[in-house]
C-alpha cells in the first residue's frame, strides 16, 4: 500500500504498482477467456498511470470512488489483491462476499467504500465523503474516478457545483479514454472540452497526459494539497486510451471508428514502458526492474492459485444482509 | 414522560431539533430548508439554532444532493435529505434505489448507507399532477429500503427518530394535510419501532388497513361507523416496508373482513400488497372478498371540482365499509356510548 509519498514521487514504486495492475488485468482477461470468470470485467489496461499516479498522492484514510472499471483504483489504493481476485471468481472470501463481482469492490479499511457500475453514480457519493470530511474537519480528501462518458450525466455537473459551492475536499478525476462503451468521444460531444467544465463551475481544471504517471501524480498532488487545505475541488482530465474493449479482454477492433489505427498510436505511449524507460534513463539497471517484473508475476500467480482454491458461497446466506444490522 | 400537544409539523421539527442536538453526525440537506414555503413549520428556524453548515438549503440538484447525502452516510454521517415535493424526488431515484438500498447487500453487510430521505406529499390546492403524488409503493418495492409514513404527531416524531437511528436507508414520507393536526406528544426523543403497526381503534366486524393521512380519515370513519352499529378495527401500518403482517393477520382472524384504504393509486399499490397478504396468510378467516378504496388510477387534476372528485374523504370510507353489508351485531350498540 502506498501511504505517505505525498511530497515526493517514487517512480520505481509507481512502476511496480502499474505493472501489478497490468498483470492482474491480463490474467483476469485470460480467466474470462477460459470461462473461469463470468462476471463482466472491464479491464484497466492502458490506463494504469492514472490510478497509480493519483493514489500515490493520497493517504490511507482518504477515499476513492470508482465505477465499472475499478480494479486499478482498488489495487492502487492498497486493496488486497487476493480478496479482489476471489471476488471476481465468485468466492465466499471475496472482498464483497461474492455479491459484488468485478464491478462492486470494497476495501473498507483503506478508503475504497464501494465501486459501482452505474455511470457517474459515485461522483455525488464522493462529494458526500467530502461533506463528511468538511463537517468533521478530518482533513480527508475524496477522489472520484470516472470516465469521459460520465461527464455527459447531469449529476456530474450537479456534483462539481455542489463541491465548488461548499468548498469540499474532492478531486474529480476524469479518465478520458475517448470511449464510452462503443461510442467514441466525438460521437457524443460536439467539442473535446471536458476540462472546461471546471471553469463553468468556478473550480480549477487541469488537463494532464494520463499515460505519464509522474504528471498524473503532480496534478493530483496539487489538487489534494488544495483540497486538504480547505481550497475546494479540482477537476483533472487525464487523457488516455482503453486498450481492450468496453468489457472483457477483446480489443473491440470492430467498435468505434478506427480503433485498430488508434491503438497503433497509443500502444507506443504505454505508461508502463514509458516509466521503465525513464527509470533506466535515471540510472536504474534493467536487472533491478526485471526483478520487479518477476516479483509481480509470482504475486499474481500465487493470488490466482489461492483464489481458485477458495470455496464458493453457501446458498444458505443468499438473503443475508438485505438490511444492515446495527453497528455496521 | 411528559406530554404536551404538538402539531404534526411541530412534532417533525422537534424530532429534527433533538436529533441535531444529541448526535453530531446528523445533518439536514435539501431544498427549501430555510424557507417556510416548502417545509411549513416542520423545519422552522433550525438553521438559526444549529447553523447553516448542518442545516443546508441546497441547489436545485435533487440527484447530486441526494447522492451527496448517501456518500456522507457511507462515510459516517447520519444525513436527512428533504424533498419538499415527493414528485421532485424522482430525479434522485438512482442514489436512493440503485445506491443506498443496495449498499449493504452488495458488500455483504460490511458497510451500509444509513441515510433518511424525507419526502413530503403535498397534494391539493389545485397543484396538479406534479405536486401531488403519493409514490410510496414505488419505493416499498425495493429490497434494502425501509419506507415509513407517520399518520399522527407522536409517530411523526418517533418514526423520524427511528429512521435516523436505523443503520439502513429509510424513506420517511409525511403529508402536508396532516401538518396542523394536534395531539399529545412525549417530550423525550423516543423512537417508534419501524415495522410495527399501530392499532388506532379495536373492533370486531371489519378491519381497515391504512397509513398516513388516510389512516387519520379512517379513524374518523370508524367513529361514524360505530354510530351505525359497525365495529371497526383501524390499523395504521406506520411502515409500508416492512409491513407488519402479524398485525394484519391477527386482526383478520378476529374480524374476517378487510377494507384497505390507501391515498395513492390502486394498480400495483400498497393496497394490492395488503390484499395479497390477506389472501396468502388469512384466507380461511375471510368472510368476504377484500375491498379497496384508493385514488383513481389517474394523475391528480387541478380544478377544485375535479380535485374534490379525485380525493376520497371520511364519508367515502364509511360508504366503502357499508358495502360489506355487515349484519349488525347484537353486541354492537347502534349508538356510540359516550
Amino acid at each position: 500500500m502506498i501511504t505517505e509519498p505525498t511530497n515526493h514521487v517514487d517512480l520505481k514504486e509507481m512502476y511496480r504498482q502499474m505493472l501489478r495492475i497490468r498483470r492482474y488485468e491480463e490474467r483476469i482477461g485470460d480467466l474470462v477467456e477460459t470461462k473461469q470468470v463470468s462476471t463482466p470485467c472491464h479491464l484497466y489496461i492502458g490506463q494504469e498511470a492514472i490510478a497509480v499516479g493519483a493514489c500515490a498522492a493520497l493517504e490511507s484514510r482518504d477515499t476513492v470512488w470508482g465505477g465499472h472499471r475499478s480494479h486499478g483504483h482498488y489495487l492502487a489504493k492498497g486493496g488486497d489483491a487476493l480478496s479482489m481476485i476471489a471476488e471476481i471468481m465468485g468466492k465466499a472470501g471475496g472482498c464483497s462476499g461474492a455479491r459484488g463481482g468485478s464491478m462492486h469492490l470494497l476495501a473498507k479499511g483503506i478508503g475504497v467504500l464501494g465501486t459501482v457500475p452505474l455511470v457517474a453514480a459515485t461522483i455525488p457519493l464522493a462529494v458526500g465523503a467530502g461533506l463528511t470530511a468538511k463537517i468533521r474537519g478530518s482533513g480527508e480528501v475524496a477522489v472520484s474516478f470516472f470516465g469521459d462518458g460520465a461527464t455527459e450525466e447531469g449529476h456530474f455537473h450537479e456534483s462539481v457545483n455542489l463541491a465548488a459551492l461548499y468548498k469540499l475536499p474532492v478531486i474529480f478525476l476524469c479518465e478520458n479514454n475517448f470511449y464510452a462503451s462503443h461510442m467514441a468521444l466525438h460521437e457524443r460531444r460536439a467539442a473535446d472540452n471536458i476540462v472546461k467544465s471546471a471553469e463553468v463551475h468556478g473550480v480549477p481544471g487541469v488537463r494532464v497526459d494520463g499515460n505519464d504517471v509522474e504528471a498524473v501524480f503532480h496534478a493530483s498532488n496539487a489538487a489534494v494539497a488544495l483540497a486538504r487545505s480547505g481550497g475546494g475541488p479540482t477537476l483533472v482530465e487525464a487523457r488516455t486510451y482503453r486498450w481492450r474493449g468496453h468489457v472483457g479482454p477483446d480489443p473491440n477492433y470492430d467498435v468505434g471508428v478506427k480503433r485498430r489505427d488508434e491503438l497503433k498510436d497509443w500502444i507506443p505511449k504505454d505508461p508502463i514502458a514509458r516509466a521503465r524507460r525513464i527509470l533506466v534513463e535515471r540510472g536504474r539497471n534493467e536487472a533491478e526492474l526485471d526483478s520487479i517484473v518477476s516479483d509481480v508475476e509470482a504475486e499474481v500467480n500465487q493470488a490466482i492459485k489461492a483464489a481458485s482454491a477458495m470455496p464458493e458461497p453457501g446458498v444458505e446466506g443468499l438473503l443475508d444482509h438485505v438490511y444492515a444490522e446495527e453497528g455496521v | 414522560m411528559s406530554l404536551r400537544e404538538l402539531s404534526y409539523a411541530q412534532a417533525i421539527r422537534e424530532a429534527h431539533a433533538q436529533l441535531l442536538a444529541k448526535d453530531e453526525r446528523v445533518v439536514l440537506l435539501g431544498q427549501g430548508l430555510w424557507s417556510p414555503w416548502y417545509a411549513g413549520s416542520s423545519l422552522m428556524d433550525l438553521e438559526k439554532e444549529f447553523g447553516k453548515d448542518r442545516v443546508m438549503d441546497t441547489p436545485v440538484s435533487e440527484n447530486a444532493t441526494t447522492g451527496m447525502a448517501v456518500g456522507a452516510a457511507i462515510t459516517g454521517l447520519r444525513p436527512i435529505v428533504f424533498h419538499p415535493r415527493m414528485d421532485f424526488m424522482l430525479l434522485a431515484v438512482d442514489p436512493i434505489v440503485n445506491q443506498a438500498a443496495n449498499w449493504s447487500y452488495l458488500f455483504s453487510g460490511k458497510i451500509s448507507a444509513p441515510v433518511v430521505f424525507r419526502a413530503t406529499i403535498n397534494r391539493g390546492g389545485e397543484q396538479g399532477a406534479q405536486h401531488s403524488q403519493a409514490l410510496q409503493a414505488m419505493f416499498a418495492h425495493i429490497p434494502g429500503l425501509k419506507v415509513v409514513m407517520p399518520a399522527c404527531p407522536a409517530d411523526a416524531k418517533g418514526l423520524m427518530i427511528a429512521a435516523v437511528e436505523d443503520p439502513n436507508p429509510v424513506l420517511y414520507i409525511d403529508d402536508r394535510w396532516l401538518y396542523d393536526i394536534k395531539e399529545p406528544v412525549g417530550e423525550s426523543p423516543v423512537a417508534t419501532p419501524i415495522g410495527k403497526a399501530r392499532i388506532v381503534c379495536s373492533g370486531e366486524d371489519l378491519t381497515i388497513i391504512s397509513s398516513s393521512h388516510s389512516a387519520w380519515l379512517c379513524e374518523q370513519a370508524a367513529e361514524k361507523l360505530k354510530k351505525l352499529g359497525v365495529s371497526v378495527e383501524v390499523i395504521d401500518l406506520r411502515s409500508v416496508r416492512p409491513i407488519d403482517e402479524n398485525a394484519i393477520v391477527a386482526s383478520l382472524r378476529k374480524t374476517g373482513r378487510l377494507l384497505v384504504v390507501d391515498g395513492a393509486w390502486k394498480a400495483c399499490g400498497i393496497s394490492a400488497e395488503i390484499a395479497a397478504i390477506a389472501s396468502e396468510s388469512a384466507f380461511e378467516s375471510l368472510k368476504a372478498p377484500v375491498r379497496r378504496l384508493t385514488l383513481p388510477d389517474a394523475p391528480a387534476p387541478t380544478s377544485r371540482v375535479l380535485e374534490k372528485a379525485y380525493y376520497f374523504g371520511v364519508d367515502d370510507i364509511v360508504k366503502a365499509a357499508l358495502g360489506f353489508h355487515i349484519p349488525r351485531s347484537t353486541t354492537t350498540p347502534i349508538q356510540a356510548q359516550p
